[in-house]
């Protein structure tokens, strides 16, 4: 190629473009969740490989079934129906039968976001939708756990539930069945010590339990400039700081810190699911406070609720609240009063 | 009332076309409350079916006897009278459906569909309209509720009045018979029922357009 | 009416209380005449139930007494209807006392839990245990009576110190429940519904009930 004379160019606003577009987002939030993916798998084996596989087949299913025949490969190949289907995926217990994750996927694009309108109109995190319903249809399935087997030698070791029959009953199989941390302290006030909990050896979500991989695909967000920094600090804090108030009253009875930032869907919520773009305020007063509410609720639900984990419904309270959040903090107009 | 139209044709009014749950969108708080098996989605439709039809008759008899003034309270007066009859006969006779729908009969009274009838329809025209179209409406909010109540129970407890559909081996979806499952199982009959009317007028509208080019090549 | 006609004539209050009056005597004779007619056929149905519930949770019986127990004092209940401090004796075919049928109630996972258990006085064990009212979830919660593995926890259980709830598949000792897997806590809330029941029936209640009047035996008087 020999270099033309410059030339005249003639184009039209906008002049200065940014890389930044809906299919490199998604791509960097995948990117970013790779690692605590892939320790998922290392943990509970190929199960909750195929587990996340169904749930992705349901989300991208369902999304070209609802979408216009014109439209369907540009909605898909934006990859958020693969993103909310890795998401939901990795929320679900690892030996979940696939029939169920894969119909999560389903409610989750079909409840979650194509009854809104598509991408951008939906009120709520569509994978916490699908979550939320598995977790209300099918809630012995939902918190059946199971030990992180870990290593290479079992990874090839199915859990028996995996394969049900679609529309069946898991067969009983309490003995493999574990606790997971939260469990423990909610039901019999066991801690569960700290390195188990930052590297996810402990039984949950398949790819919830490790805390500090899933900080470091936050650190590669923050690097890319592609995450919402506020929302997660100020869930930490106010989640920290509320904690830090009950165990100072009755440590006996509260967790502490560490065991309120590490354990559970803390980690996974506060950076990939309160941050999505679509369901969070826009302004950065409103960040901080939805931050906070989602923190302060994950708190009073895990302590004082029926349910040992809370950030799922803490994050659906704050999604529902995000439209007035905007509305209240939204910036004044220049030289107009109120 | 506004056209002349036969007794069948305002039966089945209140079937289809103006469903007092899918196209009204009346009468929801027994419709999400009880509808969590087919069997108390019956007697719901049926208790209902008691009430509405017998007040329609009754008010439509004394329309002219009842001054405008305090016509809402006669009426709740004789909609309460049916409904406290209905509460007593199924406390009598069937028990357990009375434990189950609960605080539900008595509150049939409240049912803005039934006082709606009597307001706009049964007092103003003769006994046998009024009769007939009490029979559609309550015969439509009966088919509404079946229609719910036997998705929720089919997926809930893989049953239909009770009877196992398929087998005991079937994972139930819970929450098809808790609240939540109440409001989206109507959520998405309402969309089905929207798309169907939306695709008719469609089709209507299409076929006058073709009418009108038609007339035009003409000219 | 701010549509009416000018020409229409304003009927007279008068006319207006009578109407209402009228409606209401008449709906208050409908309503009088079906209470009295269905009361007979509901109160017996209620009685059955009753009946019904003590025969299952003591095993054995065949004739039930209520009791009221006043302070400290049991005695047998002759006014209708209950209160909080009425229970039921069970006696055999000999007439000869079995056991008590306490109620309690307490905060389930959703709503009150009642329950009527059965509670053998000499033996100190709970031998039947059943479910009056509740909204537990359904599917889950409900397996507090439908599910027949845990209400088989009760059918031979003892009293002492306290009954405690174990995780499912760890039953050992006398005193012990084993848990419903994903409802921990209505299974935990039916145990400790039925320890507070202890705690308040008990220690009150004699060993040996009280005796039947037809068949006066030599346990009459004992406290």
């Amino acid at each position: 190629m020999n270099r033309s004379e410059p030339e005249l160019l003639l184009q039209s606003a906008p002049l200065l473009r940014e890389g930044l577009t809906i299919p490199t987002a998604m791509r960097d939030v995948i990117i970013a969740l790779l690692p605590a993916l892939l320790a998922g798998f290392w943990y509970f084996g190929i199960s909750a490989l195929l587990v996340v596989i169904a749930s992705i087949l349901g989300c991208v299913m369902t999304e070209w079934i609802f979408t216009d025949k014109q439209k369907r490969m540009i909605a898909l190949s934006d990859g958020s129906a693969i993103l909310t289907g890795l998401l939901l995926g990795m929320t679900l217990p690892p030996a979940l039968p696939l029939w169920m994750a894969w119909i999560g996927g389903v409610v989750a694009i079909g409840l979650g976001k194509v009854i809104w309108g598509g991408l951008g109109g939906n009120l709520f995190n569509p994978a916490i939708v699908g979550r939320a319903f598995l977790l209300g249809t099918f809630p012995i399935a939902m918190t059946t756990w199971n030990l992180a087997k870990g290593g290479t030698d079992n990874f090839f070791n199915l859990y028996p539930s995996t394969f049900t029959a679609p529309f069946m009953q898991v067969a009983p199989t309490d003995a493999m069945s574990a606790a997971t941390p939260l469990g423990l302290m909610k039901f019999e006030q066991v801690d569960t010590e700290i390195f188990s909990l930052m590297f996810g050896n402990t039984s949950g979500s398949l790819g919830e339990t490790s805390g500090i991989l899933l900080m470091v695909g936050g650190l590669y967000l923050l690097l890319r400039r592609a995450l919402e920094w506020r929302i997660p600090l100020a869930i930490f804090i106010s989640a920290g700081l509320f904690t830090l108030m009950l165990h100072t009253i009755d440590p006996a009875r509260f967790p502490d810190i560490h065991f309120t930032l590490f354990s559970g869907g803390m980690m996974l919520g506060a950076i990939y699911m309160a941050t999505d773009p679509v369901t969070s305020p826009l302004t950065t007063k409103g960040a901080w406070i939805f931050g906070s509410g989602v923190g302060v609720l994950i708190v009073l639900i895990r302590n004082f609720g029926g349910l040992p984990e809370g950030v799922l419904y803490a994050i659906l309270f704050m999604n529902a609240a995000t439209p007035l959040i905007n509305r209240y903090t939204q910036p004044k107009v220049f030289g107009r009063r109120g | 009332m506004k056209q002349p139209t036969s007794s069948y044709q305002e039966m089945m009014k209140g079937i289809w076309r103006d469903n007092p749950v899918f196209v009204q969108v009346l009468g929801m708080c027994p419709m999400l409350a009880v509808t969590n098996s087919a069997v108390n989605a019956l007697a719901m439709g049926l208790a209902t079916l008691f009430v509405l039809v017998g007040s329609s008759f009754l008010v439509s008899i004394m329309r002219l006897w009842i001054p405008k003034q305090v016509r809402i309270s006669s009426y709740i007066i004789i909609i309460a009278t049916f409904v406290t009859i209905i509460d007593y006969s199924l406390l009598a006779v069937f028990p357990k459906i009375h434990k189950e729908l609960g605080a539900f009969i008595p509150l049939i009274t409240a049912n803005c569909l039934i006082l709606g009838r009597q307001e706009a329809f049964a007092s103003r025209t003769t006994v046998r309209f009024a009769v007939m179209d009490a029979l559609g409406m309550s015969g439509g909010f009966l088919f509404a509720l079946m229609a719910l109540g036997s998705v929720r129970e089919i997926l809930g407890e893989g049953a239909l009045f009770g009877v196992s559909l398929f087998g005991p081996n079937f994972e139930p979806w819970v929450i098809m018979i808790l609240p939540p499952g109440g409001f989206l199982t109507l959520g998405l009959i309402l969309l089905f029922f929207n798309w169907v009317t939306e695709k008719r007028r469609q089709a209507q509208i299409n076929y006058r357009l073709s009418l009108n080019s038609i007339e035009e090549s003409r000219v | 009416m701010t549509t009416q006609k000018p020409a229409e004539q304003e009927p007279s209050s008068t006319r207006l209380i009578a109407t209402l009056a009228i409606a209401g005597l008449i709906s208050g004779v409908a309503i009088v005449s079906i209470y009295e007619a269905t009361l007979p056929t509901i109160t017996a149905n209620k009685a059955r139930e009753l009946r019904e519930a003590v025969f299952k949770v003591l095993p054995g019986v065949s004739k039930m007494e209520k009791y009221q127990l006043e302070g400290n004092q049991l005695r047998f209940r002759t006014e209708t209807g209950k209160d909080e401090n009425t229970l039921y004796g069970g006696y055999n075919q000999q007439g000869e006392f079995v056991g008590y049928a306490l109620p309690s109630s307490g905060p389930g996972f959703q709503d009150t839990i009642g329950i009527l258990y059965g509670y053998i006085p000499i033996t100190r064990k709970v031998v039947g245990m059943e479910i009056l009212e509740s909204r537990e979830t359904p599917g889950l919660g409900d397996k507090i009576y439908k599910d027949l593995s845990f209400v088989s926890n009760f059918y031979d259980l003892s009293i002492d110190p306290t009954i405690v709830t174990v995780k499912k598949g760890l039953k050992s000792a006398t005193n012990e429940v084993d848990a419903i897997t994903g409802a921990t806590i209505s299974a935990k809330a039916v145990v400790r519904i039925i320890n507070e029941g202890n705690a308040r029936w008990v220690e009150k209640l004699p060993t040996h009930g009280l005796a039947l009047q037809e068949q006066p035996t030599q346990q009459e008087g004992e406290k």
